[in-house]
């Protein structure tokens, strides 16, 4: 017992290193929320390039939505095709190999890659809202974008919650990736502790139990987002 | 008003629309009658353009709705169209439905939008609705508002897509009654429907479609108790 207790207190409380685990559910929640604006952002886009194209009258096509259009199948194939790891590894070692700023490009490179999933999601949440719904805006004379935006996303967007919060929780727990360029996120400050204590149990049971505690929590937002969305289902 | 020049429409490689050249005039009422894919449907939907004719020219008051150039969805403003399956936005309430287009496009501010949807909303008895969201609603109820969304952007033709075959039976009197009214009123509307009795009381003009094509049109009198052609006579027949 007392073993157990000196060994929490190494890995917790002496030299303030409880600190150092603050510092980095910091930075992992810094990472994870930029990474998941900008993957909403990018997803967006793609997801209504790609339906617009494929909206087309067949013979009707458009040159520049057809070059945007291919653009954005190269960029889900490779960010889906490679391992988020490799890809952290080429933009801080190769594409900004002149930068120091880790979490940036960490930022970058989690929120490029949520893109693309993001980017699916939308799309069947797009595909899934019946077309009727499209058509009678377009009837009442509303311009595509408009249509989009106020009658088709706000529905698609209440069906496709549960699989962006699943997307949301992955990329809250792959953001411990970002320790191979050297960024001290929460899963970095339990490695230093374990260098400096050779304590392993508690620091790495202790993240562990931080994450499953921050997906728990953002689980339940999204439980609560859904149930307010539900507002116009029937009651 | 509608002036319709040998349009045609294919899907793949089935036509649809075998060459239709059709003129509708302000203030009728015109009723399409026929079987099941006749085109009855695709036709309706070509006048505003949410099909897009293969070929052919559609004028509406002298502008040309299927030349590119033309802001269609300016057109469409003054095309009313109200569908089988009601189609009212199910993320919106029901004055949130009303008013959505009018303000989007700045032809009404939020609160004159509002005004006119309440006005639009007690013509339908249906005024106590305003909050609900179209979930909450019966078919007919559903329909009846469609019908006065349509409204609120002031169109000067309505088009009708089988507005009532997709209701309970004892909904179908209330959504007909609507458009009676809106008929007696001077309406120009163009309504595809299996309603004969309605087709009848409320037509001025009747046309039957088979296969792609006007076989046979009338008032309502010629079509219903002299028809000519053997294939209208048949399809009365079995739905009268």
């Amino acid at each position: 017992m007392e073993k157990f207790l000196a060994d929490f207190n190494q890995s917790f409380i002496a030299g303030d290193r409880w600190l150092l685990y603050l510092k980095g559910v910091g930075i992992t929640l810094e990472v994870a929320a930029v990474a998941l604006i900008l993957g909403v952002i990018l997803g967006v886009i793609v997801a209504v390039i790609r339906t617009i194209h494929d909206q087309q009258h067949p013979g009707r096509q458009n040159a520049v939505l057809g070059i945007l259009n291919g653009i954005a199948k190269v960029y889900t194939t490779v960010i889906r095709g490679t391992p988020l790891m490799v890809q952290l590894l080429i933009m801080y070692f190769v594409i900004f190999s002149n930068t120091r700023n880790a979490v940036g490009v960490a930022m970058l490179t989690f929120g490029i890659n949520s893109g693309a999933y993001v980017a699916e999601i939308i799309r069947g949440g797009i595909m899934s809202v019946d077309g009727g719904q499209m058509e009678a805006a377009r009837s009442l004379g509303l311009p595509y974008m408009p249509s989009m935006r106020f009658v088709v996303i706000p529905q698609a967007v209440k069906n496709i919650l549960p699989a962006l919060g699943n997307e949301l929780i992955a990329l809250l727990k792959d953001t411990s990736l970002v320790t191979v360029i050297g960024v001290r996120d929460l899963t970095k400050a339990a490695q230093l502790i374990q260098g400096k204590t050779y304590q392993a149990l508690f620091p790495f049971v202790g993240i562990a139990i931080v994450y499953l505690v921050l997906v728990m929590i953002i689980a339940a937002l999204i439980g609560v987002l859904e149930r307010r969305m539900r507002a116009s289902d029937r009651r | 008003m509608i002036d319709v020049k040998d349009l045609h429409k294919s899907f793949e490689e089935k036509e649809v629309l075998c060459g239709i050249t059709e003129h509708i005039d302000q203030g009728e009422k015109v009723v399409i009658i026929g079987p099941s894919g006749s085109g009855k449907s695709t036709f309706l939907r070509c006048l505003n353009m949410l099909e897009t004719p293969t070929s052919g020219e559609i004028l509406f008051k002298g502008v040309s709705m299927t030349d590119p150039a033309t802001d269609i969805n300016k057109m469409r403003q003054k095309m009313g169209m109200v569908f089988q399956h009601f189609n009212l936005f199910n993320n919106l309430n029901i004055m949130d439905n009303m008013t959505l287009a009018p303000v989007q496009l700045k032809l009404k501010s939020k609160a004159e939008a509002e005004r006119d949807a309440l006005d639009l909303l007690r013509r339908v008895n249906l005024e106590d609705k305003a909050e609900a969201y179209p979930s909450q609603l019966s078919g007919g109820q559903k329909q009846r508002i469609a019908i006065v969304r349509s409204l609120a952007m002031h169109p000067e033709v309505m088009l009708f897509d089988e507005p009532t075959s997709a209701l309970d039976p004892e909904m179908v009197g209330e959504v007909l009654d609507v458009m009676k009214k809106l008929a007696e009123q001077g309406m120009t509307m163009v309504v595809v429907t299996h309603e004969m009795g309605f087709a009848r009381e409320v037509g001025s003009r009747i046309l039957f479609m088979d296969g792609g094509q006007i076989t046979e049109q009338g008032t309502p009198s010629e079509i219903f108790d002299h028809p000519r052609m053997p294939r209208t006579k048949d399809f009365l027949s079995k739905v009268l």
